[in-house]
């Protein structure tokens, strides 16, 4: 019954293939380039500091961060958990949060009429300047310092998703009204599928901005956050003139939040390869 | 148009518009007083420029949007309780429009997914659907693996694992470049010849409907209305030999003359 002449042309068959890694070579230097760059920047550093006798608390050497890091660990690993449990608390928040809203946003016209325009407002207000009045208003530090972070962290996925589940392709909501689809079909099958690179998208820029809320909103806390998170330990040692300490407290910042990067890319990386152009690689 | 045939519910129409009327928010008047009889077992073409609505009345029929006046019947099929009737249809769209994190498989399923089938229950009709357009091999692969005219052929193992009794394609094979749209138009004929469809198919291409079609409707435009309709009495099956025939080449020239007559008509109105 099949018809004749219907086996796929080579070039499809080639087209089929998923994207081969890359030569080894060019794997080699994606990891090579960036570490040469990162030992170089580590060498000048250090011969500057050498070279003209710059003191400690104007600006230790990188061996001295590294000592100070392994020296201080007791005290930073735990202002890095304290800053990690609040990063990811609301960046989980704010997945949830996020989608729920913009999957009820685009179900009902009036709700997205009354809602979006204060999710909004809540997104311009800078978060430092709110923080203050949140501190006043939530008793516990950590807990006022969650809500900053998840405040800010929220808007992105809010956005980018409202923004996905609309943009469905035309035709394929046509397709399915003509086969009598309900609208939770619609939505389950159709809108979030559709919606995915969108919220990835969002996931990516919510991730690193939930850190960059929780430092903001440690700062705005102060002194009151006793027993608190890295960025209060970078003020710490800011006022006791314990540079290397600062410098040790920012690495692990900086550390942080090239891993919830990599974290979100590889999620999203994980979810689109099938099927996204944006994690296709193609041969020109 | 006679509309004689009533009593044997088999030779009733499929399809019957009537006065059918279409004007968007925008003040345009898509199609004016369009009657159109859809008979069982037909392929008909609606040939015409852009604009003359050929599209609209496609879509109308399909049940996505409704005539701003005017009437459509569904003489030949069984309606519900409510009254509506419990139409057959397979829509086949100028893109393949197919979910692109959906395999092909997946694809193929979705109009009997929607209609609450398992996987499992519909694993030998989808298929057998994707056997008619000679993709088994492909049931895994995603639609960005496939070809142009590849995807066009998901397209179609989707429109017709419901079975339909009427396809509806809107410039199905626009698109394509002419080998592959050669190739389809030869699968079209010979899965309307295997499947017993009736096929109201739009076009702007000549060759592509005297090809295809038992009858074409040329339409105009501005207002949208039928201007001409040809009969095309070449018995089928087709194949290539009719394309280079002499019966092919004065069709063809019957129907680009009517269309040129439609574009001029519509032309002088608007001027």
């Amino acid at each position: 019954m099949a018809l004749p002449e219907t086996v796929a042309p080579a070039s499809d068959r080639a087209a089929r293939a998923p994207a081969e890694p890359g030569p080894w070579r060019d794997r080699l230097l994606r990891v090579l380039v960036p570490l040469a760059i990162l030992v170089l920047v580590v060498l000048v550093w250090d011969w500057y500091v050498r070279a003209y006798a710059i003191r400690p608390f104007i600006l230790p050497g990188p061996f001295l961060v590294a000592e100070t890091l392994v020296k201080d660990w007791g005290t930073l690993s735990g202002a890095l958990f304290v800053t990690i449990r609040i990063t990811f608390t609301a960046l989980f928040l704010a997945l949830v949060g996020g989608t729920l809203l913009a999957i009820l946003l685009v179900q009902s016209k009036i709700v997205e009429l009354a809602l979006f325009p204060y999710a909004v407002v809540l997104q311009v207000t800078p978060i430092v300047a709110i923080a203050p009045l949140i501190l006043i208003y939530v008793p516990d530090t950590q807990a006022a310092v969650l809500l900053c972070a998840f405040i800010v962290t929220f808007f992105p996925i809010l956005s980018n998703t409202t923004q996905g589940l609309k943009s469905v392709d035309h035709n394929l909501l046509n397709l399915f009204e003509l086969y009598g689809a309900s609208r939770w079909q619609t939505l389950l099958l159709l809108k979030i599928p559709a919606a995915q690179p969108y919220f990835f998208a969002g996931l990516k820029i919510g991730g690193g901005l939930a850190l960059i809320a929780a430092v903001v909103a440690e700062f705005a806390a102060g002194s009151a956050g006793a027993g608190s998170g890295l960025a209060f330990r970078i003020l710490e040692s800011q006022y006791r003139l314990n540079i290397p300490r600062l410098f040790a407290g920012l690495i692990l910042l900086s550390a942080t939040g090239v891993v919830i990067f990599w974290m979100t890319s590889l999620a999203s990386h994980l979810a689109l390869r099938r099927w996204h152009e944006s994690a296709l690689t193609r041969e020109t | 148009m006679s509309s004689t045939a009533s009593a044997d519910p088999s030779r009733r129409p499929v399809v019957r518009l009537e006065g059918v009327t279409k004007s968007f928010a925008n003040g345009t008047l898509a199609l004016d007083r369009l009657t159109l009889e859809v008979r069982p077992g037909e392929f008909l073409s609606l040939l015409g420029p852009s604009g003359c609505g050929k599209s609209t009345a496609l879509r109308i029929i399909a049940g996505l949007g409704q005539p701003t006046a005017g009437r459509v019947d569904w003489p030949a099929t069984p309606h519900d309780a409510g009254g509506a009737p419990e139409r057959s249809i397979g829509f086949v769209f100028q893109e393949p429009t197919l979910m692109p994190w959906a395999t092909v498989f997946n694809n193929v399923w979705l109009p009997l997914r929607l209609k609450g089938r398992s996987k499992a229950s519909v694993r030998d009709a989808v298929m057998e659907a994707l056997e008619r357009v000679g993709l088994t091999a492909f049931a895994d692969a995603y639609p960005r693996e496939l070809s142009g005219g590849m995807k066009m052929r998901v397209s179609l193992a989707r429109a017709l694992v419901t079975r339909p009794k009427l396809l509806l394609m809107d410039e199905p094979f626009a698109a394509l470049d002419e080998i592959t749209r050669f190739k389809l138009n030869n699968d079209i004929l010979q899965l309307q010849a295997e499947l017993g469809w009736t096929v109201v198919f739009v076009t702007h291409s000549v060759f592509e409907s005297v090809y295809l079609s038992s009858r074409i409707v040329v339409m105009a435009a501005r207002p949208g209305r039928v201007f001409e309709e040809i009969e095309v009495p070449v018995p089928r099956p087709r194949d290539e030999a009719f394309r280079t025939s002499p019966d092919y080449v004065a069709l063809c020239r019957q129907a680009s003359d009517a269309l040129t007559r439609a574009m001029q008509a519509a032309g002088r109105e608007v001027a």
